[in-house]
């Protein structure tokens, strides 16, 4: 099944005309109506009448993250506040948040594209949808909500937590399709074990799985426990939330929506595009946002891009899995979290020394962290309870600054090796 | 009649606890007493040496973390109900025990215990007023 075949499998002139009147239009909205970008182009003396072909788009200077948090809150609307329906906002945990508001087309927009995602699942109308992602802020549950209502399914807001709660209406409702995220269906297919559900009641047949990294190896555990297809969903706050991009049944990568997202591959360090199929990190261009225009966003993933025909027949570009960051960023159970932070968190414990090293694991489907501090001469007492209270001191400090538990581990001095260059703290053991 | 102890910290980490009585070995310094404290995370060795800052500068040279402190060695006579005599002492008081071991020899019909209180001097105060037999560094090393 697929949602909009003139939208998913237009031939590849067509979509780049599309492309190409999309992108000049855009980048002259960006510039015309965010001084952001006035500012930004003039200083790299690009004009957006230089768009003449899609290639040109190399001209425009980069957005990072760090743009956008510096016009926090609205300073990258490209409408009147009157105009904007609902803003949406990144936890902020790790900073000053990024807000991104969306009109009545936005938003519309918006449930069109999850619309594209669930259906690629097989999900339509009549199936049981249970939104296991967040909603709130966090833009997965609502998306995944106005998607839902567009096809005209049943959408079931249960939203993130509750695993008991999830179960039950799992069995009673006959839920078909599952979103949330893939450690979450892992968690809720052990309860579901452990609750003695009959899998006979379970009518699962698909789930929309995303906002984390995830492996070849957990789909195929979520698949086997859960007997259903286990998809990809892609999408990130500032670009517009899940819906981005998602895996068809074909299971080979996920189809970027790229009439309304314009994606590139760069080199991370030279900035410099890459060909078809090589690894590096994505970037992204909004092509149809009102609200909020984002031109060539740094999404700091990094994934490859194919074109192959895929056996559903899209004809749209597919995007690899993301095997990681290209900053030094993690993303530990769904949470953004900047070494950075911790680093902060563990200095501010009188008499410890910038000495740590950050262990990311997955041993049971769940993300662990663990830090390892080094003890200073100076802190270092022969009583037990005074390095107990210590290591909670430090667990608590890090649990405050980045909003997640953490196990510290107290290690000798000069015990974490040391380097000449940049340190490498952080160990992402996870098998991804 | 404080006596001089040396801790090591000992992170949780395979054959640390023999690098460090190696060191220990090789710099000839004999162990009078000794105790290990284990959390599940780390461990912290604790020493009675005749000469702890010897040891603490070896220990130190081979990168280990150490902490000269202070502890009270006490008598305790060896008989049922000995040591609790010497905690009823530091009870009244009022002082809680930190941490406790023995010692590996006994002098004459009495054990050596090491022991350190919150308040070391007033530890010292209270036994001396239970008449507890308390030990030099100088006693200690010859035993």
């Amino acid at each position: 099944m697929i949602w909009d075949k003139k939208a998913e499998c237009m031939p590849a002139k067509e979509r780049e005309k599309l492309q190409l009147e999309r992108l000049q239009a855009i980048v002259r909205y960006a510039y015309e109506r965010v001084p952001f970008y006035k500012k930004r182009f003039a200083a790299a003396k690009f004009k957006p009448s230089d768009i003449k072909t899609l290639g040109d788009i190399r001209k425009i200077p980069f957005t990072e993250k760090a743009d956008l948090r510096e016009v926090y809150p609205f300073g990258m609307f490209a409408v009147p506040q009157s105009e904007i329906v609902e803003v949406h906002s990144s936890s902020g945990t790790t900073g000053t948040p990024v807000v991104v508001g969306y009109t009545r087309n936005d938003i519309d927009l918006w449930g069109e594209v999850v619309a594209r995602a669930l259906t690629m699942a097989g999900a339509g109308r009549g199936d049981l949808i249970q939104n296991g992602y967040g909603y709130g802020l966090f833009t997965g549950g609502l998306g995944v909500h106005y998607g839902a209502q567009k096809i005209g399914a049943v959408v079931v807001p249960i939203s993130a937590g509750q695993t008991k709660r999830q179960i039950q209406v799992m069995a009673d409702f006959g839920t078909t399709i599952l979103t949330c995220t893939p450690s979450y269906a892992l968690y809720l297919a052990e309860a579901l074990e452990e609750e003695g559900v009959s899998k006979k009641k379970i009518k699962l047949k698909a789930g929309v799985f995303g906002a984390e990294m995830w492996t070849e190896r957990m789909r195929n555990e979520i698949e086997k426990r859960f007997k259903l297809h286990a998809l990809n969903i892609y999408g990130l706050t500032e670009i517009i939330g899940p819906g981005v991009a998602q895996e068809c049944m074909a299971k080979t990568g996920s189809h970027i929506a790229e009439d309304h997202f314009f994606p590139e591959i760069i080199a991370p360090d030279t900035r410099e595009p890459l060909p078809e199929g090589e690894k590096g990190e994505l970037v992204l261009t909004t092509l149809t946002r009102e609200g909020m225009p984002v031109i060539r966003f740094r999404t700091k993933d990094i994934t490859s891009l194919t074109r192959d025909v895929c056996d559903c027949g899209r004809t749209t570009v597919k995007m690899d899995r993301i095997t990681g960051r290209s900053d030094d960023m993690l993303k530990v159970r769904g949470v953004i979290v900047f070494p950075s932070k911790i680093e902060k968190a563990l200095l501010s414990v009188k008499g410890i020394e910038p000495h740590y090293q950050i262990f990311v694991t997955r041993p049971h489907h769940l993300d662990e962290v663990e830090v390892k501090v080094e003890v200073s001469k100076k802190v270092f007492s022969d009583e037990v309870r005074h390095m107990e209270e210590l290591r909670r001191k430090l667990e608590k400090a890090v649990d405050e600054a980045i909003g997640l538990r953490v196990k510290v581990t107290l290690v000798e001095p000069k015990s974490l090796p040391r380097s000449e260059g940049k340190a490498k703290r952080v160990f992402d053991q996870r098998q991804l | 009649m404080k006596v001089q102890q040396i801790s090591i910290f000992l992170e949780n980490r395979k054959g640390r606890l023999l690098e460090a009585l190696e060191t220990i070995g090789r710099a000839k310094i004999n162990i009078r007493a000794l105790s290990i404290a284990d959390t599940s995370e780390f461990g912290i060795l604790r020493l009675i040496v005749p000469d702890p800052d010897k040891a603490k500068r070896v220990l130190e040279k081979n990168k280990f973390t150490v902490r000269e402190n202070e502890v009270i060695a006490v008598e305790v006579s060896d008989r049922p109900g000995g040591l609790a005599e010497v905690l009823r002492a530091l009870s009244d008081a009022g002082l809680n025990v930190e941490y406790m071991y023995a010692f590996v020899e006994k002098k004459g019909e009495k054990a050596v215990v090491v022991l350190r209180t919150e308040n070391i001097n007033a530890g010292i105060r209270a036994l001396k007023k239970a008449k507890i037999t308390m030990l030099g560094a100088k006693e200690l090393y010859k035993l």
